[in-house]
């Protein structure tokens, strides 16, 4: 019992040094994913953000063509560098819906005049609640909405050159 | 001379910080009337972590989606809304993650037995050392 | 130049260090003891060069050289200079230095004033510590260099964090260092002891002095920490259970059980094998609280500069020392005999269960921190916080106190049950008092935790003072006295934290100057908000009035401060401190229509915490200073008898 208790304390060292050791590999990843993801897209309503596209709500989504919702803010400076990317969506065929984080009107038509309007609609949540109840963590964010309204891919971060492919591919087989 | 200093420095401080520009949501910083209520929303609050932030509580946060989120909880227990039903939409969205709370997942049991299983082994070396002194 | 200076001393030190080791190793092992008379002036040299070292890094920052790229990356020429100095240490690769001289220049104590040990285990012990370090120069200078130059050399430097630059840090971390690597000293020792199986009293009488030492310290650096997190911070929290804050509290229960087991090895020779184990494990703790706050596996509130690689490095470091001890350790500790023998009911007894509860502590806040790691591993996140850290430490360091009642009353090797009781009856009956007093007042008003530590913590304070009744108090020697007031110390800070749990009260309110805000007895009167600015800063400011009962009114300035490199804003909150409290006012954002935030605490008795901090560790600088003396008269007192009996 007592020889048992002597190496205890190495053992226990063995296990947490593996532990640690797995945590160095391990590569570090401090994105907070939604956990709605293969879910239905929640119920949501909001108010028009641009003076020149229609208000957002969910039942705008499960039309049968898959959607890409972009969260975003004018105040987001990696959101200003996803914009070029968006608007090759575009150009692509995707139809993009947004919805404007902790924003107000004016802030958000300069940020489209300025780096291009690839919406065909945008919502405006001014105390992020339909942020959190999407279960995103910050801007910008993208979900694949497929065309039964469920959430089939998250995107968090800005859109890059090299994720548009990526992305282009999803919402084909997200039907 | 030091306020005009001051008072430059607070109008070219500002686009550097790349945040919300808007104010807080109305409850982020207002507590609710009734203290029973504002103490439930309070011990809630303790225990939901903070999404932009290192390691905070959101109680104990100045981010603006904190705020916000301290809002949305005062102004649902104010309709009557329970804290554990709150607490189980946000793990719904972010996962346990998002509550410093342990849940009772089984992925979290050995947190919860460990107290046990460490008193015992301590119970068991004291044991183990009245039982020499006896023998001896 | 004196950046290279810096850098040459630095591998000197080492250089020396791995002779140092070198010439213990040979000396006892080969039997070549001759080359043992050199390994402790070979200890006073490496502890020199290495601050030598440190003292020139100072000059660097001081300087604010901005060809040295850490520097740069840390410092600012416009910093008032406190912040350049303590600013040396605000930084990975500094404060790693620190920790290298601060090894270094314990190890040179060591070999200049330690006279009581055996020859052999004084070389063995500083063959260990020269091991140590060695790992750790190399840390230093493969890949953490201080003193690396930056071409061209900057315009300026990018400034030190803004939360950093507070009287605290020129205190904080020094003496949290100090404590940490104090303990390399008594990991040293029982290595020192393992290898030459003298592991008896008179070794744990030569580690004594050095464990109390850093133990004290590592108190006053945990106690300052908490109290410069609770005021900076901003939000009235004195402790997160955040990992680099955990990561300071195991080494300390680990050095707090340590402690009291070396005492009890010391005067009654048992507890042999649980004091080297526990030394072994304080400086472990040390360890793994450095690689955990460095290598960026956790995230934290307080997080350094942080590298996987370095990480990496670190976690070999403690592979080699701790996997090193724990093995000498299991290898060698069934040699060491049995101590003395001691009875069920008896104060050794108690320690045990001292020693018992404090791992059981330190187990589950290692195992609580490391948790979310360990389900990481399998992809699932969570965290673990305060509600399961008050949940599970609070009601295990509750018990403990209770032992603390317990513990000094009862007698050494043997007593008896009954007596035990007896000796208790009075702070029971005065804990029963205010458990019946506190139920009448505040019952389902406040949580069982909090309650009951207050009904503990007065339990306490008159336990602590029990040992003192019926003595002669002027011949009580002074380690007594030492370990009243740590108690005592314990006591007073329970109580503290109680109260702040159970009784404070909090406003928020949007209000407009001019307004009066009413709070727990407090009358406070918003008069204006006004931009000013500081050295580096420029900053929102509220003056505001607050007075009690009529009283005189006092000038309350919180501010919002915002700085220019790095652009960041902190708040500084105004403190209050009255005999029964502290008022605690934020300033907040600028909410619509001209009203400003503003968040006000009244903390009853909140002070208590850090003053009962300090009296713990005056409690052991007595316990330290008695010990001492005690020895000193001994060795007079015997050096009287050997002359006159000549």
């Amino acid at each position: 019992m007592r020889k048992l208790l002597i190496w205890l304390p190495l053992a226990l060292f063995l296990g947490f040094f593996g532990l640690f050791a797995s945590g160095l590999l391990r590569p570090d990843d401090r994105i907070i994913s939604s956990k709605l993801v293969g879910k239905s897209l929640p119920v949501f309503v909001l108010p028009a953000a641009a003076s020149d596209r229609p208000p957002l709500s969910s039942t705008e989504f499960a039309t049968g063509k898959p959607r890409l919702l972009n969260i975003f803010a004018s105040w987001c400076v990696p959101c200003a560098a996803e914009a070029p990317q968006l608007l090759a969506l575009r150009q692509a065929g995707v139809e993009i819906d947004a919805i404007a984080i902790r924003d107000a009107r004016p802030d958000v038509d300069a940020f489209l005049k300025r780096y291009g309007n690839p919406y065909a609609r945008v919502g405006l949540d001014a105390r992020s609640e339909v942020q959190i109840a999407l279960g995103s963590s910050g801007v910008p964010e993208s979900f694949i909405i497929d065309g039964k309204g469920r959430i089939a891919y998250q995107h968090v971060g800005d859109i890059r050159e090299d994720d548009v492919p990526m992305i282009l591919d999803r919402l084909r087989s997200a039907q | 001379m030091r306020v005009v200093v001051a008072l430059l420095a607070l109008m070219l401080s500002a686009p550097v910080f790349a945040q919300s520009a808007l104010p807080p949501a109305p409850y982020a910083d207002r507590q609710i009337e009734d203290p029973a209520l504002e103490k439930k929303a309070r011990t809630l609050m303790e225990t939901i972590r903070c999404l932009t932030c290192q390691s905070q509580s959101i109680a104990d946060s100045n981010a603006s989606m904190a705020g916000d989120l301290r809002s949305q909880i005062r102004e649902r227990i104010m309709a009557g809304e329970q804290p554990e039903h709150i607490r189980a939409w946000l793990i719904e969205r972010y996962g346990d993650w998002v509550s410093y709370e342990p849940t009772a997942e089984p992925i979290l049991w050995p947190l919860w037995a460990a107290p046990l299983v460490l008193l015992g082994l301590g119970l068991l070396l004291l044991r183990g050392r009245i039982k020499r002194k006896r023998r001896s | 130049m004196i950046a290279e200076a810096g850098l040459a001393a630095l591998w000197l030190a080492a250089s020396l260090a791995l002779l140092q080791l070198a010439l213990a190793a040979i000396g006892l092992a080969g039997g070549k003891s001759e080359l043992l008379g050199a390994v402790r002036p070979v200890a006073v040299a490496q502890g020199v060069l290495t601050a030598t070292a440190f003292v020139l890094l100072i000059a660097l920052f001081l300087r604010s050289d901005m060809s040295v790229l850490l520097v740069v990356t840390n410092s600012h020429s416009m910093k008032p200079w406190l912040y350049k100095f303590a600013g040396t240490w605000g930084n990975h690769e500094g404060s790693m230095l620190l920790w290298v001289t601060v090894m270094g220049v314990a190890g040179a104590a060591v070999a200049l004033f330690e006279r009581a040990l055996r020859r052999e285990t004084h070389m063995a012990t500083l063959g260990g510590q020269a091991a140590i370090s060695l790992g750790f120069y190399a840390f230093l200078l493969f890949a953490s260099n201080p003193f690396a130059r930056i071409d061209p050399p900057a315009a300026d430097g990018q400034g030190l964090n803004p939360l950093l630059q507070d009287p605290g840090l020129a205190f904080h971390p020094p003496t949290l260092y100090l404590g940490y690597v104090g303990l390399s000293v008594a990991f040293s020792f029982a290595v020192g002891a393992l290898l030459t199986r003298q592991v008896d009293a008179a070794f744990a009488r030569a580690m004594r002095p050095w464990v109390l030492g850093a133990w004290i310290l590592l108190t006053l650096g945990i106690t300052a920490g908490s109290y410069w997190a609770y005021y900076e911070l901003g939000w009235g929290g004195w402790w997160f259970w955040d990992p680099v804050e955990n990561a300071s509290l195991m080494p300390w229960l680990a050095a707090t059980a340590l402690l009291h087991s070396v005492t009890v090895l010391a005067t009654r020779d048992a507890l042999r094998a649980w004091t080297v184990m526990l030394a072994v494990v304080a400086f472990s703790m040390s360890m793994v609280g450095t690689f955990l706050v460095r290598s960026g596996i956790l995230t934290s509130v307080h997080a350094f500069a942080v590298d996987p690689e370095r990480g990496t490095f670190i976690l070999a470091l403690l592979g080699i020392y701790i996997g090193g001890a724990l093995a000498l350790f299991g290898w060698r500790v069934g040699a060491v005999r049995e101590g003395a023998p001691f009875e069920l009911v008896s104060r050794e007894t108690m320690l045990v269960v001292n020693n018992l509860l404090l791992s059981v502590i330190l187990g589950l806040v290692l195992i609580g921190t490391l948790y979310p790691l360990l389900t990481e591993a399998f992809g699932h996140k969570v965290s673990v916080g305060a509600p399961y850290f008050d949940r599970i430490a609070g009601p295990i360091a509750l018990g403990l106190m209770l032992v603390m009642i317990l513990g000094p009353l009862t007698r050494w090797r043997r007593d008896r049950m009954r007596e035990v009781s007896r000796r208790m009856m009075v702070p029971l009956a005065v804990g029963g008092l205010v458990f019946l007093t506190l139920a009448a007042l505040v019952w389902e008003r406040i949580g069982i935790l909090p309650f009951l530590g207050l009904v503990i913590a007065l339990a306490v304070a008159v336990g602590s003072v029990a040992p003192l009744w019926k003595r002669n108090l002027r011949r009580t020697p002074l380690f007594t006295w030492g370990m009243v007031i740590a108690h005592l110390g314990c006591a007073v800070s329970l109580a503290g934290m109680a109260c702040d749990s159970a009784f404070t009260v909090e406003k928020l309110v949007a209000a407009r100057p001019g307004d009066t805000v009413e709070t727990a007895g407090w009358t406070l009167r918003f008069k204006q908000i006004l931009p000013i600015a500081g050295d580096n800063w420029t900053a929102l400011q509220a003056d505001m009035e607050a007075s009690r009962d009529g009283g005189e009114p006092v000038l309350l300035h919180p501010q919002s401060r915002f700085f220019a490199s790095p652009p960041t804003t902190t708040t500084e909150a105004a403190l209050l401190t009255r005999w029964n409290g502290q008022l605690y006012v934020v300033l907040g954002q600028e909410a619509d229509e001209g009203r400003w935030q503003l968040r006000i605490w009244w903390k009853p008795f909140v002070t208590l915490i850090w003053f009962g901090g300090f009296l713990i560790a005056l409690g052991g600088a007595l316990a330290l200073v008695g010990r001492e003396r005690r020895g000193w008269l001994l060795k007079w007192r015997a050096r009287k008898a050997m002359e006159s009996a000549a």
